[in-house]
């Protein structure tokens, strides 16, 4: 029997979207449908095994060989750097990693600058590209709070539509970086299974082509 | 009375390093015995050559500031002396320090490898090479070296014309594999199609070496590049004379410092373990760095790797738990013990109160009580 290819995909919305682009492929499981708790789900016929994790998690997974692919956000490669081949971008979830603040807001250029994010190692490279004293305020969630009660001066997030911002009197001030899901590869893994997985890249890039066409 | 034991008293680690080492004996290489620290110095002025450059560093009793030794390759270079007639064959088998990339603890690493430093040939290299294959073969059938040419990226990236900051993020890309990040600064950086498309290939690049290099000339732009593939092509073929070249692969996603390497690198794969385990590659650069002018080729076996690899638990702790009380004649329980062991059985001796208070913790194949006199079955354990 031939070895399977693991995919770590991301729970959620953008997981699902992506694994309609591997099932539209040929690499369905039928079984990943059925509202269930099972965590892992295989097709043997296909040679795939694909299993739902945190988004976050995807590229520890994968880093650590548990996984042969999955599906990341550029943003969390970005701001964990994980040793991986990044071999496709998805061109799904697309966003865009901003510097926000209140609207209107001035940046004093003579004070050290106060940053809310939950991204410090992309916040921390962005500012030290412009040689700029900052200081970094880690949060988990709610980081359009930061600006509003003072906590902060900007805040550095993604930013998919712009409506929370605008909806709580905050703008963007600063495009950082495009973000989009990314098919990642861990590296000893795509030695040995090689023609397996350059054959599903293939075809995984080949349906992306051809949508941005139509 | 020489020792004898049953290989399987031995951890993964410990018989590779035993194979290693007779290996590199087999080809000439002498021990290199070192210690464990280093003047803090002279990691300070090699910063970048580092895997990582947090050190563990400690004052010795002159107030002198030393380290835990991060690397072994700088301490050979520093005390190899510098010659281009000679050749200095050596390995070593040492542990160092490093901060581990993925839990941001510092770790103690077992490292086997070598360096082969003076006037180097293509023989030498290929040499080197042959034992990079081999050290792969003695851990698993199932492994890859992959190689790559510093000197072709160099030549590539030259001939393309780019700034140092340019340069830079297109060998990030090239590492990860991403053409498509390629094709999107390719297009930022304002270049033609036809460096693009070359750039896009090579980090796609992948196979076999004989598949490839004709992919590989293709993407050459001449000069530097060609020779690169010469040379690489000599010591393929050199490599293939001495008995390997089986498992050698073209891959230039293996992307290292320019400031110290030059010339052929590559990196070892074992199928099951999921970071690279042997990483080497010619490093002259470095040399000159420290003055010298001989070349310098050498690896390194991340055998800590395989303690995980390969994993077959043992079912027991001990193939037989051995209980006794108080009451027990200590010159009975002896001959037993030596009964047992001397049948290659391992044996755990316990003392207990009870028969009931038979401890859980210990895994043992047979159970057996020494009671009366005799020897007794309790029970086995599944």
């Amino acid at each position: 029997m031939k070895p399977m290819i693991n995919i770590a995909l991301p729970k959620g919305r953008l997981g699902e979207k992506v694994y309609g682009i591997f099932e539209a492929v040929g690499y369905g499981c039928p079984s990943i449908l059925d509202s269930n708790r099972k965590l892992i789900f295989e097709n043997e016929e296909t040679g795939v095994r694909y299993f739902w994790v945190k988004p976050s998690d995807v590229a520890i997974y994968v880093e650590r060989g548990a996984a042969d692919l999955g599906v990341a956000g550029k943003d969390i490669l970005l701001e964990y750097g994980p040793d991986v081949y990044e071999l496709l971008d998805l061109e799904v979830g697309r966003c865009r990693m901003c510097v926000a603040a209140r609207k209107g807001f001035r940046d004093d250029l003579d004070r050290t600058l106060r940053v809310a994010t939950k991204f410090t190692h992309i916040a921390k490279n962005h500012y030290a590209g412009q040689s700029r004293e900052i200081d970094i305020i880690r949060l988990n969630g709610s980081i359009e709070l930061a600006p509003i009660l003072g906590l902060s001066d900007v805040i550095v997030d993604i930013v998919e539509t712009g409506t929370t911002l605008r909806e709580n009197d905050l703008e963007v001030v600063e495009t950082i970086t495009p973000i989009s899901a990314r098919l990642i590869s861990n590296k000893v893994g795509y030695k040995f299974k090689h023609a397996d997985i350059s054959q599903l890249c293939h075809k995984v890039s080949d349906y992306i082509k051809e949508g941005s066409a139509t | 009375m020489a020792m004898t034991f049953s290989e399987d008293v031995l951890k993964n680690e410990e018989k590779a390093m035993m194979s290693l080492r007779a290996l590199y004996r087999k080809y000439g290489y002498s021990q290199y015995k070192m210690s464990k620290f280093e003047e803090y110095d002279l990691y300070v002025r090699n910063k970048s050559f580092l895997a990582s450059e947090q050190i563990i560093t400690f004052n010795d009793m002159n107030g002198k500031l030393m380290a835990l030794k991060p690397d072994v390759t700088l301490s050979i270079v520093k005390n190899t002396k510098d010659s281009d007639v000679s050749l200095c064959k050596y390995f070593y088998n040492e542990n160092v320090y490093r901060l581990s990339h993925t839990s941001r603890e510092f770790k103690e690493r077992m490292q086997v490898g070598l360096e082969c430093i003076g006037n180097l040939d293509v023989y030498s290299m290929s040499e080197v090479i042959l034992l990079a294959e081999k050290s792969l073969q003695t851990i698993s059938g199932r492994y890859s070296l992959d190689i790559s040419h510093m000197g072709f990226l160099s030549g590539l990236l030259d001939s393309i014309g780019l700034s140092d900051m340019e340069a830079s993020e297109i060998l990030r890309c090239v590492s990860e594999k991403n053409a498509p990040e390629i094709n999107k600064l390719c297009a930022s950086y304002g270049l033609g199609d036809d460096a693009c498309q070359r750039l896009m290939k090579l980090a796609s690049l992948y196979g076999p070496f004989e598949d490839t290099v004709s992919e590989l000339r293709e993407i050459s732009t001449g000069g530097k590049t060609d020779e690169a593939i010469e040379e690489l092509e000599l010591i393929y073929k050199t490599v293939k004379s001495l008995g390997g070249g089986e498992s050698i692969r073209l891959d230039f996603s293996i992307v290292n410092d320019m400031n110290y390497y030059s010339g052929v690198i590559f990196q070892g794969f074992i199928d099951g373990i999921p970071t690279g385990i042997l990483s080497g590659g010619r490093y002259d650069n470095l040399m000159q760095r420290f003055g010298k002018k001989s070349g310098a080729i050498g690896f390194a076996v991340y055998i800590d790797l395989l303690e995980r690899y390969g994993e077959v638990k043992r079912a027991y702790d001990v193939d037989v738990l051995l209980l006794y009380d108080g009451q027990t004649d200590m010159e009975l329980l002896a001959q037993t013990v030596k009964t047992l062991t001397d049948k290659n059985e391992s044996v755990r001796a316990l003392k207990i109160d009870t028969i009931s208070a038979a401890p859980d913790s210990v895994k043992a194949g047979r159970l057996v009580i020494l009671k009366d006199g005799r020897l007794e079955d309790i029970e086995a354990d599944d």
